[in-house]
């Protein structure tokens, strides 16, 4: 991301990385395509309605979902808010300052509540409470711990993950008045084959490779986000740099089959809370 | 999502303006309209209206957003209360500030900004009218506007929106499409380097869908190109006359 002009890399390092690069290898021995470890556990906090911590390499990420009523949109009378928050507390890097979410936080959050939006994955009509007059709106707020490069990636796993893990305390409609009873809680009824997820290419000289280090990704020349449910697109986002159509195609194409094959995995971490915040 | 159009958005192949699937609304750009900034541009997509103003390469305030090596690109995009139906709250919002930053980046990939060290070039962008595709037209004001300022750049850039209305996909969105069409792809073009700039996907698309709209924005944008050098040969002439 663009939030770190000071971070530096000796031209020596720069120049053997992007080496490494051109003969298709990494300094941890990965392949161009190909992720960190990745670990996900969700039910890590006790006071959200859904929560999930994803480890992807050394980038640490927290989800937690809240639901609180909520008024809906005049064209949307039947469907229930999704409000999509990343924040960048400073704690999580050396470049991070305290504040509101930057311009990188919000074009984060942003991305990700497209994705979710159109790929039908939560079911927002099961989030009306009364047509037209109340409707759950639902928090998915992500929190950067430790940033070591693929920000977005990362959140996104967090984020579908924690939602996997929801629970909707139940509403208690009186007349006119509805409350909420945060101790009655019903899971939150997700499709799970339409889960989105993303995945950011970064071009360095003309190759493209995913799942940066902070390292790979400050001397990175070019970012493309590419967001599918395994099927369909549903957010693209272009980030610095610039792409040919042909490495958009072929971005396009190794998505689809990624996010079949890591689908699988976040759906089997997925299932059976931890309940443990232990990194 | 089940917004309704109030009327449909294509009917007999033609769309709610009476344009076919791929035909781009009318293009005007005029270069050079605002005498205090160092370049400026006012384009107009149909009823899209954006003033561009670049100042710069000027000195950074505050100043420790300066890098050594290079300029720094800064771009608002910003919708003037006015330019909306309901009057828009001037406060930046999530929306601009995104837009800003995918701007920003577009611009900075084709701008040689190593040749102003500890400088910023600062873009300012305020749509004035708004009917659909208000970033690409932004872009492609914004692109003028630095040309006017004698900034070098690699390439002219063009901005071109695509969308969907059901299984068609079209191109340069209008107000409507963009509220109710089933998808909208904005995208910025380096005409010659044959480069996308910016990219961004809203909807839910097929591979396919995608392929197409990237090849239709392409087609589009070639007479904009075309457009954008005239807008600015037309202005260097009349400097040479006087």
């Amino acid at each position: 991301m663009s939030s770190y002009p000071f971070e530096i890399i000796p031209s020596l390092r720069r120049d053997t990385l992007r080496r490494m690069i051109s003969e298709g290898k990494r300094p941890d021995d990965r392949q161009l395509i190909s992720m960190r470890d990745l670990t996900i556990r969700v039910g890590v906090i006790k006071t959200a309605d859904g929560s999930a911590l994803v480890n992807l390499g050394n980038t640490k990420v927290i989800a937690g979902i809240k639901f609180e009523l909520g008024k809906p949109f005049e064209d949307t009378p039947n469907e229930g808010n999704l409000i999509v928050n990343l924040e960048t507390p400073p704690l999580a890097a050396p470049t991070f300052e305290p504040g509101p979410p930057d311009e990188n936080a919000i074009e984060i959050a942003r991305v990700i509540d497209r994705a979710l939006r159109h790929s039908n994955y939560i079911p927002l009509r099961d989030l009306t409470i009364i047509p037209g007059k109340s409707v759950y709106t639902m928090w998915v707020d992500i929190y950067v711990l430790n940033h070591d490069g693929n920000l977005i990636d990362s959140s996104m796993l967090a984020a579908v993950s924690a939602i996997a893990n929801a629970q909707v305390p139940r509403a208690i409609i009186d007349g006119e008045n509805v409350k909420l009873d945060k101790s009655t809680k019903i899971p939150l009824n997700i499709n799970p084959q339409n889960m989105p997820l993303t995945v950011t290419y970064y071009k360095i000289d003309k190759y493209l490779i995913v799942d940066p280090t902070l390292e790979e990704e400050v001397m990175s020349d070019g970012r493309f986000t590419v967001a599918s449910d395994g099927e369909n697109i549903v957010a693209l986002q272009k980030g610095e740099g610039y792409f040919t159509p042909e490495e958009i195609d072929s971005m396009i194409n190794n998505t689809l089959s990624i996010v079949k094959d890591l689908k699988v995995k976040v759906l089997e971490m997925v299932k059976t809370p931890t309940g443990s915040l232990l990194f | 999502m089940v917004k309704q159009s109030p009327i449909p958005l294509l009917t007999d192949g033609k769309r709610v303006d009476g344009r076919l699937p791929e035909e781009h609304r009318p293009v005007t750009m005029q270069v050079g309209v605002l005498p205090n900034a160092n370049g400026s541009a006012l384009v107009a997509y149909g009823n899209t209206v954006v003033l561009a103003a670049v100042y710069g390469p000027r000195e950074p305030i505050p100043r420790y957003i300066t890098v050594p090596d290079k300029a720094v690109v800064r771009v608002r995009y910003h919708m003037a209360p006015f330019s909306t139906d309901d009057r828009k709250n001037p406060a930046p919002t999530r929306r601009e500030i995104e837009i800003s930053k995918v701007v920003k980046q577009a611009l900075e990939a084709v701008v040689f900004l190593e040749q102003y060290p500890k400088s910023t070039i600062d873009v300012f962008l305020e749509v004035l009218q708004a009917d659909g595709s208000t970033r690409v037209t932004s872009i492609t004001a914004a692109s003028l506007a630095l040309a006017d300022a004698g900034i070098p750049m690699r390439d002219l850039v063009v901005g071109v929106s695509v969308g969907k209305i059901n299984d068609t996909v079209i191109v340069d969105l209008n107000k409507l499409e963009d509220n109710y069409g089933d998808g909208d792809l904005p995208i910025a073009i380096a005409y010659r380097n044959n480069w996308v700039l910016l990219m961004q996907l809203d909807g839910v698309w097929k591979p396919s869908e995608v392929k197409r709209g990237l090849e239709l924005a392409f087609k589009a944008a070639e007479n904009i190109y075309r457009n954008m050098r005239e807008a600015l040969k037309g202005r260097y002439m009349a400097v040479v006359q006087q």
